[in-house]
């Protein structure tokens, strides 16, 4: 269906917090250098989707999936494979910005000084920050406080941060709900000016967000009777939003429902 | 009309609305605010009291002739059947009881409490916090006895019979310390678990092993919490009593040898004050002067504490 490469595929993927069934059977394939995005109407599992592609939900007790989740040719699940080592390659930003309570250049440091980064740190630092567009911003106020920053400023640096490790895929859980229109454009720029080397999975509420921002979309919703979520539909974004195949969808990004 | 009569005067069910919009008394929410007032106001009141006391009877004692404050102060005998009234026996004592009792207590209720809120199972916490709190529990009076019949014979068993004194500070001060260990883990965990999850959270995504996140990022920003609750064990075992009352030794003795008895200022005050103690003698009034520093001890640590927690918070949000 796509001409991409994949870098992210579930196969027959549920998830589980103890005996609740939280997301079912889920086959999706995340194309590589994209930024895909997971919309649905509330409590239908699209953050813990998220979170399972780095292996985040592990930290909730009784959580546990079935399936896979083929990262790189490799299942995330085996056995062997470290989580530390899964979330250094796959970083993520939350929904509401937590940086660190240290100063602005140690947020950035942070991750590459764990694990042992062995270059210039302070160059490390000053290119991150200008991936993440916020350089200007803060350059001269690097010692400072992160929490001196606005709350769009925080979450940039939340982003610089994951970035400082270079990951491969960075997933966005609701990133600018919790921030104005203005500092919600911004990490919507960002994230276009991510995508050439990163790949992104963003969950949205917001659809004018998915539309403008993603290139592929993926539809969750509550599967009928349950309190489970699964996807019903992916699809490059735009198909998604103007020819849905299944009229849930239709229904759901026209506003009549959810 | 029977109808229309019942609407105006009920207001559709509610009580007549007050015309002109003006103030109610409302006598319940006067009564709480009141109540609330004075509770607050009595403890203060005491406390002022309290001050008030000690101040007046310290200010009969440095008033006397064979007193003077720069003796007091620097003075390096406490002994007042031959008009010597130096503190710094007394002080030394206390000194020496408060950093053997932080050298057990700070290291293990900092271990205790990272174990607790970081480490320990929902079940080994909800098993080990009510033992925990057991032991803070435990009347002061029982620990002396325990310092003095346990403790004591097995520092003797160790470091000999003719080094460690039948009364001695350190065993005085390590009881001490496991009774101030409750207190510091306690508190400890506390500002620890206030840490939010999304701290946490933001490490784990990151890459950082529970290590990682538990010594650089919950640890630090938990910091202030646990300065605070290091200086309130110290102010706990600088006013401490009981203990060392029963354990330390009687006599005041300049010494910084562990294994030697001698007497802290809270030790002095109680042996003096249950003998016969007329109101007028020296004695008495000296006993205030103690009290004084004592006061003037905890309260600069107080204050050093609530300097730190404002200094030093990493605030979170």
């Amino acid at each position: 269906m796509f001409e991409n490469d994949t870098i992210i595929e579930t196969r027959h993927l549920n998830i589980y917090y103890g005996d609740f069934k939280a997301v079912t059977d889920v086959e999706l394939k995340i194309p590589a250098k994209r930024i895909t995005a997971i919309i649905g109407p509330s409590g239908c599992g699209k953050s813990t989707l998220l979170r399972a592609f780095n292996r985040m939900n592990e930290l909730i007790p009784g959580s546990h999936i079935d399936g896979e989740i083929i990262f790189e040719g490799k299942n995330l699940y085996d056995r062997d494979v470290d989580p530390v080592e899964v979330r250094y390659r796959i970083g993520m930003v939350f929904q509401r910005p937590n940086p660190f309570p240290k100063s602005i250049y140690e947020n950035v440091a942070w991750a590459a000084r764990i694990h042992g980064y062995k270059g210039s740190l302070d160059e490390l630092v000053e290119s991150t920050l200008k991936k993440a567009a916020l350089w200007d911003e803060v350059k001269d106020i690097l010692k400072q406080s992160a929490l001196s920053l606005s709350g769009g400023q925080q979450q940039r640096l939340c982003v610089a941060r994951a970035l400082a490790i270079q990951p491969e895929v960075i997933l966005m859980d609701e990133p600018a709900s919790a921030l104005d229109p203005i500092a919600t454009l911004k990490i919507e720029e960002l994230m276009q000016s991510l995508k050439e080397n990163y790949t992104i999975v963003i969950v949205t509420h917001n659809m004018q967000q998915a539309a403008r921002a993603s290139d592929y979309t993926a539809m969750m919703m509550l599967t009928d009777g349950t309190r489970s979520g699964t996807v019903i539909e992916f699809d490059e974004t735009n198909k998604i939003f103007t020819r849905p195949r299944d009229k849930r969808t239709e229904d759901y990004v026209t506003g009549r429902f959810g | 009309m029977f109808e229309q009569t019942v609407s105006t005067e009920n207001n559709n069910g509610f009580p007549k609305k007050i015309d002109g919009l003006k103030k109610k008394r409302r006598w319940s929410e006067f009564i709480i605010q009141m109540s609330l007032f004075l509770a607050g106001f009595f403890s203060i009141f005491t406390t002022l009291g309290i001050v008030y006391t000690l101040g007046k009877e310290a200010l009969l004692f440095f008033k006397r002739p064979e007193v003077d404050l720069i003796e007091f102060l620097t003075g390096t005998q406490w002994q007042p059947h031959i008009a010597e009234f130096g503190i710094l026996p007394l002080a030394s004592a206390t000194l020496l009881t408060t950093a053997i009792a932080m050298l057990i207590a700070i290291p293990l209720g900092l271990t205790v409490a990272i174990f607790l809120s970081e480490y320990a199972t929902l079940k080994m916490r909800n098993t080990l916090k009510p033992i925990l709190e057991l032991l803070a529990g435990i009347p002061t009076i029982v620990y002396g006895y325990f310092a003095l019949t346990f403790v004591t014979p097995i520092l003797r068993d160790i470091f000999g019979k003719d080094v460690v004194n039948i009364y001695n500070t350190s065993s005085a001060g390590l009881v001490m310390g496991i009774l101030i260990l409750p207190l510091i883990a306690s508190v400890s965990e506390d500002a620890l678990t206030a840490v939010p999850r999304s701290l946490r959270e933001a490490a784990y995504g990151l890459g950082a092993t529970k290590n990682e996140v538990v010594f650089k990022v919950v640890l630090p920003a938990a910091l202030s919490g646990i300065s605070a609750a290091v200086i309130l064990g110290i102010s706990r075992a600088i006013g401490e009593t009981m203990i060392v009352a029963v354990a330390a030794g009687a006599g005041p003795n300049l010494t910084l040898n562990p294994f030697k008895g001698a007497e802290t200022m809270t030790g002095h005050i109680v042996r003096i004050s249950s003998g016969d103690l007329s109101y007028d003698s020296i004695d008495y009034d000296s006993i205030f002067a103690i009290g004084l520093v004592l006061f003037l001890s905890t309260l600069i640590l107080n204050i050093i504490s609530q300097w730190i927690v404002r200094r030093f918070r990493e605030v979170y949000e």
